[in-house]
């Protein structure tokens, strides 16, 4: 027999504590006064790729869809262009709002595992929060070597190439006062 | 000139793949006598990554960097980018959310930075300085070899021009043009001048990432650009080092060199070539010594 499933959401499914988050997260105030319109979703060069574009994204938090909006690929493909931001007829923080998503999305726990942009931004943290800089080779490094190692292979003559033209090295960069970084970042 | 202060606030892609950056931005300016020396102990801004995990925290990094400079009463250049756009944010959020406020004032106090944080730094980019405290007619009157005959494609990207610049019309920048045309050379009209390169995507899912680049490649070809010109280092990146795998993944022969508009602009002020780092570069951008006359 053939297999029904179905594909709506009934009002009790929906998490209206997620909507609450969002918008009292710094940026997503504005998220009521969306009139749909997919200026958004338009102007988005990365909208091609995702699995919810940014109108719809931003019509699912309204709505409370949780899960679907933090386990999404979505919010970490945003490349922070800003242009959704600045051509919203509404005045809504977009980008702010999918940067707001990607930590709850950290915190929980709930972002694609093996996916490269948030292993590289949870790197990246790490890297910058311990020596107060990033070094780029070590960055690429320790993604690939957490997400695919064939692509240490695969780019190698790509590093070489670089390396030969003086950009690239595998030095590890830090600032002399760590401690007041230490410090800085614990307080408050 | 007048009589601000500045210090120069490299970030680290200046100190890595863009020191072509670095050595002909320190050398223009030199030249123009802008005196600008490196923010002691500068940390990373945090680019637009690490305030996906942490935002309170990625407002103290950067606010570490704006107490060392308010100290001493200097303004901050920050010649790349996302280093502009985060500098920016976070005084932008400072002032805006009276909690964050709080709490940022707090810790850096508490780490001895700086005993009363005021936020009254400005975050600047070149260019700004440039057309705004330079002038064109200035940058003009040094000119010493024209590049007439010369199109170039000038590219803004995203984080200059958005969301935070008050020197540019975020849809239709024209600063960079200006720049270029001061130095004789002829400006490529595109509305994609400002559309993403694709950023850190070229090293996460590089077949996203490289599309985007390639769109604006692509544009600058089809326009007839001899070369492209960039404001900041990770457009430049995307734009020149992956062209050889995006003419093998489009099919489509490129080729077409990327620089830095400090280049341009050294090149014109008869700044000695090897003081702008075009060593630094996979595509030499030959044109420029062709036909620029000396």
């Amino acid at each position: 027999m053939e297999k029904f499933k179905r594909t709506i959401k009934y009002e009790s499914e929906l998490n209206r504590d997620f909507t609450k988050e969002v918008i009292n997260s710094p940026g997503g105030e504005g998220i009521l006064e969306c009139i749909q319109c997919g200026t958004c979703s338009g102007t988005c060069p990365l909208s091609i790729y995702m699995d919810y574009p940014p109108r719809r994204i931003i019509a699912m938090v309204r709505e409370g869809f949780k899960d679907e909006v933090l386990s999404s690929k979505t919010i970490w493909l945003c490349a922070s262009c800003y242009s959704c931001q600045v051509e919203c007829p509404q005045n809504i923080k977009i980008t702010y709002i999918m940067y707001a998503l990607k930590r709850m999305a950290i915190k929980e726990g709930k972002y694609p595992k093996k996916f490269q942009i948030p292993v590289l931004a949870k790197t990246f943290y790490d890297m910058v929060s311990k020596n107060g800089r990033q070094s780029e080779a070590r960055l690429v490094m320790n993604l690939w070597l957490k997400t695919s190692l064939l692509k240490i292979f695969k780019n190698s003559l790509f590093g070489l190439k670089l390396l030969n033209k003086g950009r690239l090295s595998f030095k590890e960069e830090k600032i002399k006062d760590k401690k007041t970084l230490k410090k800085l970042l614990k307080e408050a | 000139m007048n009589d601000k202060k500045y210090f120069y606030y490299p970030g680290c892609s200046l100190k890595g793949t863009g020191k072509s950056y670095e050595k002909s931005l320190l050398a223009v300016f030199k030249y123009l006598e802008i005196e600008m020396p490196e923010l002691p102990d500068w940390n990373c801004c945090g680019a637009t990554t690490y305030m996906s995990i942490d935002e309170l925290a990625s407002f103290k990094m950067a606010v570490r960097n704006l107490s060392i400079a308010e100290k001493e009463d200097r303004d901050i250049i920050a010649p790349c980018s996302a280093c502009y756009m985060v500098l920016n944010k976070t005084l932008h959020f400072i002032k805006e959310y009276p909690d964050i406020r709080e709490k940022v004032c707090e810790a850096v106090k508490k780490a001895n930075i700086n005993e009363l944080y005021e936020g009254k730094v400005k975050v600047r980019h070149p260019l700004d300085i440039l057309i705004n405290e330079v002038g064109i007619d200035k940058i003009k009157s040094k000119i010493k070899r024209t590049l007439a005959g010369i199109r170039v494609f000038s590219y803004y990207g995203c984080l200059l021009t958005r969301p935070f610049t008050d020197f540019d019309n975020p849809r239709y920048p024209v600063n960079l043009d200006r720049i270029v045309e001061a130095t004789g050379a002829e400006t490529v009209e595109s509305a994609l001048k400002t559309k993403c390169c694709g950023g850190s995507l070229s090293g996460t899912i590089e077949e996203v990432g490289l599309r985007l680049s390639y769109l604006i490649l692509r544009e600058a070809k089809r326009k007839g650009a001899h070369l492209i010109v960039t404001v900041c280092p990770l457009c430049q990146f995307n734009l020149e080092v992956y062209q050889d795998r995006m003419e093998k993944m489009f099919k489509d022969k490129l080729s077409i060199p990327v620089i830095y508009f400090t280049q341009l602009l050294g090149v014109a002020l008869g700044i000695e070539e090897k003081e702008l780092g075009f060593n630094h570069h996979i595509i030499y951008p030959e044109i420029l010594y062709q036909k620029a006359a000396v």
